[in-house]
């Protein structure tokens, strides 16, 4: 089932252009679709929440709106899940909620178009293949680096990550 | 008119006069809205939508003018009423003369409401006008016979030539029964090519219409009444709801609704009266405006982003010099003081007390118990509860039905009661508090309760699934299930509406939960609970271990210091605390939500009491750090119900703190 959206968010690709938002989660560097991004903040001290998930750092107020904020890089054991000045906070609007994630860094505003997207061969990771609409390499100062095309959207809405009530139930 | 009189509230002891605002303004609202339809109404086919709603226009208002013995309102609008619902029956056909009328007394209504808001009591008379309603609702002007001729402007045009007029002359000459013309205008085109007479006839409007049609279109006929005839039932009212052409020319053009017709009434009072410094029979003042809510909202969030700014310059004040920067430190006390009270004033726009909806419950049992033949009495509690406006509006129904079938069928005849052993009158509880974040609405009866083999033997009947050893809150439930009318249920009264299923669908749309409990012989219990979507909510924040939570001010009842020896174990894991004679649990927040402590010591050095569901337990923690108004915000909008946290909210440093679930609490020391 996995594949076969896959396939179908690839075709979608392929017509037209689309733009990512690159991020750094330890020593990789991933992609969302930029739509999904609502802006993009220091990271701020959290509430927070008991008996959640350690992945869940907690809750923070965003102008009147309190919003779950969750680190990728403990969610996916990616590098040590450090707090420095550098740390920015990607705030996404995904499945009409609000949610923030926690990355090293952001990097680059991309477009990039289906051919220079991969589709991604079927492996054994922590970020399960089904949330993965593809691979794609960038040209980058000591020749190419790969970027991790995540659907966001899915990936924050599923059961796995529990933000929604129905993944508590 | 026994069922507009005052109906003796006061008797009852409460003071309806903060509604008066809410009711000026919906019948000034309602007044216009009438206006307006009849301005634009169809006189030859009017809609029954239209006819409808301007019946409906009377009948609020005199609702609420019979409500709060505004008896010369009432009146007024009780005759308009009962000629719109002969109207609206189509046992009247609607005419000019009649929306003439009805926008005549409409501008009555609005200078005797705008007295009864400007507190004098120049209230305009009005037993003439009221005689002519009588008279057009009683249908007789339509035989031609109305008490006397009428006298009226009419106006034809616009026009080519003048002379296209002259014709309505020659109508008059030759049908002598139709009354007589004079020109107004000595034959000539005015500048707009209207022509105007002045007739005097007893034939109805439709007549004249129909006869001029021979020499003028239809459309080009304007009929007004000129001047209130010596002849006419309004004889001598002299009130000048029509204006004297001589006198104010320009007026005539305008139908009677026009604000100068109110004008015109003020200033002409029979009585001779002067005209009070308080603008009486001007236009109604609005003291109210009406916002939307997203608006409102927006500028809450909008104020709650400036405290926090504020807070933080404050935060970073501290370390200036006081000496040096005297003027901005006291620039920035002056901003905390009124961020925190444009904070709080923008709060309440939004707020309104349960007792908006509670007061209009005693009015209703008072009839239901003389309709049902009972005694009931009526008792609220928590009226000041604060809930969001929304909510409140969207309680009403619900409540209203709930309330309803406690008189209805909770409550037993006062014969039934005493036989029973009871007092002979019962007594229906309404009770609103902040519980566990939610506000709690009780609806309490001590009558009869629910009869567990009836429902039983009905849900049998409906072909639901029923065991007989089913429990009773199983039984009760058989309620809610659509279809399952509590009228065929519990009682012999039926078809009245809707059922109970309706009730939880209307409930559960807020978010809400709704609970019934009930012991036959001693009455019914309902639980409404309603989450806070915006409500402000009085909060002790405490800390634990360098964290902030919030504990509702209503569940705690006291604090105390924990000494040595006071906390007592009991089995391996489970604490008591002796509080004047009372054994109540321990409970530790710092382990309820697992905060890390740095040194590894328990630091918890105070214990706050909490009371919840009728149970207390006490909750150890390390600091209390005060008392303020917090908006409750819903974790759940972004996140997920999280356990023993009813909400967030946002601290002045902007932070956030959680909301601690006491209701939750309470039942995690029970288990």
């Amino acid at each position: 089932m996995g594949m076969m959206e896959r396939i179908e968010v690839g075709t979608e690709a392929t017509a037209r252009a689309r733009e990512f938002l690159t991020f750094k989660l330890g020593g990789e560097e991933y992609g969302i679709d930029i739509l999904k991004v609502q802006e993009i903040r220091g990271y701020e001290a959290v509430t927070r929440i008991a008996n959640a998930p350690a992945f869940i750092k907690g809750v923070v107020n965003l102008r009147g709106v309190i919003v779950p904020i969750v680190d990728l890089r403990v969610k996916f054991d990616l590098g040590e899940a450090r707090y420095d000045t550098f740390t920015v906070v990607i705030i996404l609007n995904v499945a009409g909620r609000v949610v923030g994630a926690v990355v090293d860094s952001v990097s680059d505003v991309l477009a990039l178009n289906g051919q220079q997207i991969k589709p991604a061969p079927e492996f054994n990771s922590l970020l399960q293949a089904d949330y993965i609409t593809g691979l794609a390499t960038v040209p980058a100062v000591d020749g190419e680096r790969l970027l991790i095309l995540v659907d966001i959207e899915r990936l924050m809405s599923s059961p796995e990550m529990g933000l929604l009530e129905r993944a508590a139930a | 008119m026994g069922e507009i009189s005052n109906p003796g509230l006061q008797e009852d002891g409460f003071d309806l006069s903060q509604f008066y605002t809410v009711f000026f303004e919906e019948a000034r609202e309602n007044l216009a809205n009438m206006e307006s339809m009849l301005l634009d109404i169809d006189i030859a086919h009017p809609s029954n939508e239209e006819l409808n709603a301007i019946f409906r226009v009377a009948h609020s208002i005199k609702g609420g003018a019979a409500t709060f013995s505004f008896t010369e309102v009432a009146t007024l609008t009780h005759e308009l009423e009962t000629l719109l619902d002969r109207v609206r029956k189509h046992e009247l056909p609607l005419k000019r003369s009649m929306v003439d009328l009805l926008l005549e007394a409409g501008d009555v209504v609005k200078a005797q409401l705008a007295c009864r808001q400007g507190g004098t009591d120049h209230s305009p008379a009005t037993e003439a006008l009221i005689q002519r309603i009588r008279t057009m609702a009683s249908g007789q002007d339509q035989r031609g016979a109305p008490a006397g001729a009428r006298v009226l402007d009419i106006q034809i045009g616009p026009l080519q030539s003048g002379a296209a007029a002259d014709g309505l002359v020659e109508l008059f000459r030759d049908i002598p029964s139709l009354g007589s013309i004079e020109t107004l205008d000595q034959g000539q085109l005015s500048a707009d090519g209207m022509r105007r007479f002045k007739v005097t006839t007893q034939s109805p409007d439709s007549e004249l219409v129909e006869l001029f049609s021979f020499h003028v279109s239809r459309e080009q006929v304007q009929i007004a009444p000129l001047v209130a005839a010596a002849s006419t039932p309004t004889e001598g009212d002299g009130y000048g709801f029509f204006v004297d052409p001589r006198t104010l020319p320009q007026a005539t053009k305008d139908t009677p609704a026009d604000a100068g017709s109110v004008e015109g009434d003020a200033s002409r009072r029979p009585d001779g009266r002067p005209r009070s410094d308080k603008p009486a029979a001007g236009a109604l003042e609005s003291t109210t405006l009406r916002v939307s809510v997203e608006k409102v909202d927006q500028l809450i969030n909008l104020v709650g982003e400036l405290v926090i700014t504020q807070a933080m310059l404050t935060e970073q004040a501290k370390d200036l010099d006081p000496v040096q920067c005297s003027s901005l430190l006291s620039g920035i006390t002056e901003l905390e003081r009124n961020s925190r009270h444009l904070q709080e004033t923008v709060m309440s726009i939004r707020m309104i007390p349960m007792s908006f909806v509670f007061n209009r419950f005693p009015r209703m049992i008072r009839d239901l118990a003389a309709k049902l033949g009972k005694q009931i009495e009526l008792r609220m509690v928590g009226e000041a509860t604060e809930l969001d406006k929304g909510l409140i509006e969207k309680i009403v129904d619900p409540l209203t039905h709930l309330v309803r079938n406690s008189a209805d069928h909770g409550v037993e005849t006062p014969a039934t009661r005493l036989a029973a052993g009871k007092l002979a009158h019962g007594t229906i509880t309404l009770s609103a508090s902040h519980q566990g974040g939610s506000i709690l609405i009780e609806v309490r009866d001590d009558g009869q309760g629910l009869r567990r083999e009836r429902i039983l033997q009905k849900a049998r009947e409906r072909g639901l699934h029923v065991r007989e050893d089913m429990t009773d809150a199983e039984v009760w439930a058989l309620i809610w299930e659509p279809g399952f009318s509590t009228a065929e249920a519990v009682s012999d009264v039926s078809g009245r509406g809707v059922g109970m299923d309706v009730v939880r669908k209307n409930i559960a749309a807020l978010n809400g939960s709704v609970e019934l409990d009930s012991a036959e012989g001693y009455g019914t219990r309902v639980t409404v609970r309603l989450p806070l979507t915006l409500a402000i909510m009085d909060g002790m924040s405490i800390g634990v271990a360098g964290e902030t939570y919030i504990l509702p001010l209503s569940s705690v009842v006291e604090s105390f210091q924990v000494t040595t020896g006071t906390v007592q174990s009991v089995g391996a894991t489970g604490r008591v605390v002796k509080v004047r004679d009372e054994f109540m649990p321990v409970i530790s927040l710092d382990e309820v939500f697992r905060v890390p402590r740095q040194d590894g010591g328990s630091a918890a050095e105070i214990m706050t009491i909490v009371e919840a569901e009728g149970r207390r337990v006490a909750v150890l923690i390390d600091e209390l750090l005060g008392q303020h108004q917090v908006v409750v915000k819903n974790l759940e909008t972004n996140y997920r119900r999280v356990p023993d946290i009813s909400g967030a909210t946002i601290l002045g440093d902007g932070r956030v703190a959680l909301i601690v679930d006491t209701a939750s609490l309470v039942n995690r020391a029970r288990h």
